[in-house]
C-alpha cells in the first residue's frame, strides 16, 4: 500500500544550443530578452575584474558566479522592489539589480562592512554562515504574512547547503506555515571539493520540498528564461497567499569555489569541458543570432558596454575613503554602551597604527 | 630532519595517530581528496583510505553528532570545523551531549572525541572566518580547550588531544599556520594537556597569551627586554583547564603580568585568569594586572582587523603602565 506518492517537474525553455524546448514564455518580450543576455554578460565582466582584483591583492576572498550567471540574473530581474532578497553568497547576480552596485558589493568582499548596504532597505546582506539565511528568510516571510502585505521572500542556498539542519527546519516551517517564500538553490554539482553525489543520495534536491508539505521543481539553471519563469511564478503564488515554491536550478560551477580554492585539486578535466557546453550566455546568443535580434557587431558593443560601467564601479571602489576605527564599535549597539567608554578610548588611541 | 610549520605539524600529528591506531578516524568537509580548506589533511586520505578519512555532508550539527556517537563507541574521532566561525550548529551537541556523555552515564560512555577548527584572524579571510571565541567553549564544563602556538606545541598536545579520554576542542591559530618552521620529530611524543609553557623566563613582569598574540607577546617582550626589562612570557595553551600553578608560580615572582588576547574583552578567559591570580597571588601583586584585548566588539572585516588585533605597541604600553606603577 503506498501512501504518498509525488513527481518532480523539470523545466526548460532554452536547450544548450539555442534552439526552443517549448514555446517562450508570454510574459517576457524580446526586449526583456536582450535585457537578461545584457545582464548575464554584465555581471561575467564584473566576475572577472573581480577576480582579477583578487589576484592583485586589491580585493579578498572572492566567490565567482562564471557559468552561474542565469540564476542571479534571473533571480534580479523577477524580484519586485517591494520583495526581499536573504541570499547567500554566490548572488552579486542578483544583489547588483537589488540596489548593491558593484562597487559596494567588491567593497563587501574588500573586507569594509559598508559594502553591505543596500538601496532595497529590506534586503538582507550577504551571508556566509551557510543555511542560516533560510530560517531567518522564513521569519521574514512571517513578519509580511502577519501584515498581510502582498510581497515574497527569496532565498538563495547551495546543492550542499541543503544538507544542513537549518535548511530542512526553513522548509519544514515554511511548508507548516504556507509562508511567502521562495527558495532557490543553486546546483551547481560541487560544495566546494565535495560533489553533488557524495553530498546526497536524494534523486533530486527539489523533492526535500516534499518532505515540507509544498512543491519543488527542477529548472534548467543555465536557462535564464526558465529561471526566470519558475521564479516569476512561484513569487506570484507566495505573495497571493499560495505558499512556498523550492526551485533547484540546474548549473554548473565553471570557476574555482572562491579565489581561495583551487579545483584542480578535485574537479574532472572532462566535466568541466562538457558543462562549458551547456554554460548560459552561448545558448541565449545562439537563440538570439538564430532570430536576427543579434549578431557580432552588437556582441562587440555590449562587451565594451560592460567593460565600461564596470571600469566606473571598480574605479568607485579603489577611491572609497577608509572607514574611520571608531567604526569598529559605534554600530555595535543603537549606543556604544558607558561602561565600555574606555574601549573606545584604547582603540581611538591605538587603533589608527595598523601594525600589519 | 627538515623544519615543519605549525600546518604541517597537524599533519604529522593526525598521520602518525592513523597510522598507529586503527580507531582513529577523520571526518569533515572537504578534508579527504582536497585535504582540507588549508590542507592540514593533505595526503591523508590517499595514505589511510576514505573510510578512515571521510568527507561529510555539510552539517556542522551532523559532524558532532558523528563524532560522539563514534567516540562513545570506542572509535577516537577527529572532527574538522572549516572554520570555528562554523562550529556554532555543533555546539548543542558539543555542550549538551560531547561535554556530559561521561558524568550523564557516570562513566559507562564517554567522548574521546577531538573538534579540530582553524580560529582568529589576521588573513585577511572574508566575514565569519576570523573570531576567537575560545571562551564560549571554555566556559562549557566536560570540554578541554586546547591552542597551541608553534609547530611543536601543535604536534604534541594534538597527539594528548587525540588520546585523551574526553573530548578535546582543538582550536589552531591560522594567522602563524604557516608563519615559523622548527623541527618537529615525528616521534609520536606527546605533551601534557592541562600545562602552560614557559616560553621565555624573567622577573620583572610576565606577560600571558596564547595562540597568534603570542607572535606580537614575543615582539613586546624583545622590544621591553632591550630597555633591559626582565620578561617572563607564558604560553597558556591549555585554556580549559587552566595550569593556575604556573601562572601564579610566576607571578609570585614579578608581582606584575599584561595578559594578552585576541578575543573580546568581557567575559574573556582573560578575566578567568585574573580572577585566578586574584584569588591566590593577590599579595604578591605590585600593580594592577593589565589585559590588552580584541574590543567587545564584532571582529570587524579584514580592512580594519589589524586595528582590532593586539598590537605590540599596546602590549608594551600596559606592560609600562604596570612596571611604573609605584
Ligand atoms: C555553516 C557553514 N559551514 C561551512 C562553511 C564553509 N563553506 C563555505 S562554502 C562551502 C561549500 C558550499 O557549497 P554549496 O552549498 O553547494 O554552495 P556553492 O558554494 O557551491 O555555491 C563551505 C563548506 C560555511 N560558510 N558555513
Amino acid at each position: 500500500m503506498s501512501v504518498a506518492t509525488f513527481s518532480i517537474d523539470y523545466h526548460q525553455y532554452l536547450k544548450p544550443d539555442g534552439t526552443l524546448a517549448q514555446a517562450l514564455p508570454t510574459e517576457l518580450s524580446p526586449e526583456d530578452l536582450l535585457a537578461l543576455y545584457r545582464l548575464m554578460h554584465l555581471l561575467r565582466t564584473f566576475d572577472n575584474r573581480a577576480i582579477n582584483l583578487q589576484r592583485v591583492g586589491k580585493l579578498g576572498t572572492y566567490p565567482g558566479t562564471l557559468g552561474q550567471e542565469a540564476i542571479g540574473v534571473a533571480i534580479g530581474y523577477a524580484m519586485k522592489k517591494e520583495d526581499v532578497l536573504v541570499p547567500y553568497y554566490r548572488d552579486s547576480g542578483a544583489q547588483f539589480q537589488r540596489g548593491m552596485p558593484f562597487h559596494r558589493i567588491l567593497q563587501y568582499w574588500g573586507g569594509d562592512e559598508r559594502g553591505s548596504d543596500c538601496d532595497n532597505a529590506e534586503d538582507f546582506p550577504t551571508c556566509v554562515p551557510i543555511a542560516s539565511q533560510s530560517v531567518i528568510a522564513t521569519g521574514v516571510a512571517t513578519a509580511i504574512q502577519y501584515r498581510k502585505q502582498e510581497r515574497a521572500v527569496l532565498t538563495t542556498i547551495g546543492e550542499g547547503g541543503t544538507s544542513e539542519g537549518d535548511f530542512y527546519e526553513a522548509l519544514n516551517v515554511a511548508g507548516a506555515w504556507n509562508l511567502p517564500i521562495v527558495f532557490v538553490v543553486n546546483n551547481n554539482q560541487w560544495a566546494i571539493s565535495v560533489s553533488r553525489e557524495q553530498q546526497t543520495s536524494t534523486q533530486t534536491i527539489a523533492q526535500k520540498a516534499i518532505a515540507g508539505g509544498f512543491s519543488g521543481e527542477q529548472v534548467d539553471g543555465n536557462d535564464v528564461i526558465a529561471v526566470y519563469e519558475r521564479i516569476r511564478v512561484a513569487l506570484e503564488k507566495a505573495r497571493s497567499g499560495g505558499g512556498p515554491t523550492l526551485i533547484e536550478a540546474i548549473t554548473y560551477r565553471l570557476c574555482d569555489h572562491t579565489t581561495a580554492d583551487d579545483a584542480n585539486r578535485y574537479r574532472p578535466k572532462a566535466e568541466l569541458e562538457a558543462a562549458w557546453l551547456k554554460e548560459p550566455l552561448l545558448r541565449l546568443r545562439a537563440y538570439l543570432n538564430a532570430h536576427q535580434a543579434w549578431d557580432d557587431i552588437k556582441e562587440e558593443q555590449l562587451l565594451q558596454e560592460c567593460r565600461q560601467s564596470v571600469d566606473k564601479e571598480v574605479d568607485t571602489y579603489l577611491n572609497v575613503k577608509p572607514a574611520p576605527v571608531t567604526d569598529i564599535v559605534d554600530y555595535m549597539y543603537a549606543r556604544w554602551p558607558h561602561n565600555l567608554k574606555d574601549q573606545r578610548d584604547t582603540l581611538l588611541q591605538f587603533g589608527e597604527t595598523h601594525h600589519e | 630532519m627538515s623544519k615543519i610549520t605549525l600546518l604541517e605539524a597537524v599533519t604529522q600529528a593526525l598521520g602518525y595517530e592513523l597510522a598507529h591506531d586503527e580507531n582513529v578516524v577523520l571526518l569533515g568537509e572537504d578534508i579527504g581528496l582536497n585535504g582540507g580548506v588549508f590542507r592540514a589533511t593533505d595526503g591523508l586520505q590517499a595514505r589511510f583510505g576514505a573510510n578512515r578519512v571521510m568527507d561529510t555532508p555539510l552539517a556542522e550539527s551532523m559532524i558532532a553528532g558523528l563524532a560522539i556517537g563514534m567516540a562513545a563507541q570506542g572509535l577516537k574521532p577527529v572532527a574538522e570545523f572549516q572554520f570555528m566561525g562554523f562550529s556554532y550548529p555543533a555546539l548543542d551537541n558539543i555542550l549538551n551531549h560531547a561535554a556530559r556523555l561521561r558524568n550523564r552515564t557516570r562513566g559507562r560512555l564517554h567522548c574521546p572525541a577531538v573538534f579540530r577548527a582553524p580560529y582568529g584572524g589576521g588573513i585577511h579571510a572574508p566575514e565569519h572566518h576570523s573570531e576567537s571565541t575560545e571562551a564560549i567553549y571554555a566556559h562549557i564544563p566536560g570540554l578541554q580547550v586546547v591552542i597551541p602556538s608553534s609547530p611543536a606545541r601543535a604536534y604534541g598536545l594534538l597527539l594528548a588531544a587525540i588520546r585523551s579520554s574526553d573530548p578535546v576542542l582543538f582550536l589552531e591559530p591560522k594567522r602563524i599556520y604557516r608563519l615559523v618552521k622548527q623541527e618537529v620529530p615525528d616521534n609520536g611524543e606527546a605533551l601534557p594537556l592541562e600545562k602552560a609553557f614557559v616560553l621565555r623566563e624573567g622577573s620583572d613582569i610576565t606577560l600571558i597569551s596564547w595562540g597568534a598574540s603570542l607572535h606580537e607577546t614575543q615582539q613586546a617582550a624583545d622590544a621591553l627586554a632591550q630597555e633591559g626589562i626582565s620578561v617572563e612570557v607564558i604560553d597558556i595553551a591549555s585554556i580549559k583547564p587552566l595550569d593556575t600553578e604556573t601562572i601564579i608560580r610566576s607571578l609570585n615572582k614579578t608581582g606584575r603580568c599584561v595578559i594578552v588576547h585576541e578575543a573580546a574583552k568581557s567575559g574573556g578567559i582573560g578575566a578567568e585568569i585574573a580572577a585566578q591570580i586574584a584569588e591566590k597571588a593577590l599579595l604578591s601583586l605590585l600593580a594592577p594586572i593589565q589585559r590588552v584585548t580584541g574590543y567587545d566588539a564584532t571582529m570587524p572585516y579584514f580592512k580594519l582587523e589589524y586595528s582590532y588585533i593586539p598590537s605590540v605597541a599596546r602590549i608594551v604600553h600596559a606592560a609600562k603602565l604596570s612596571l611604573e606603577f609605584a
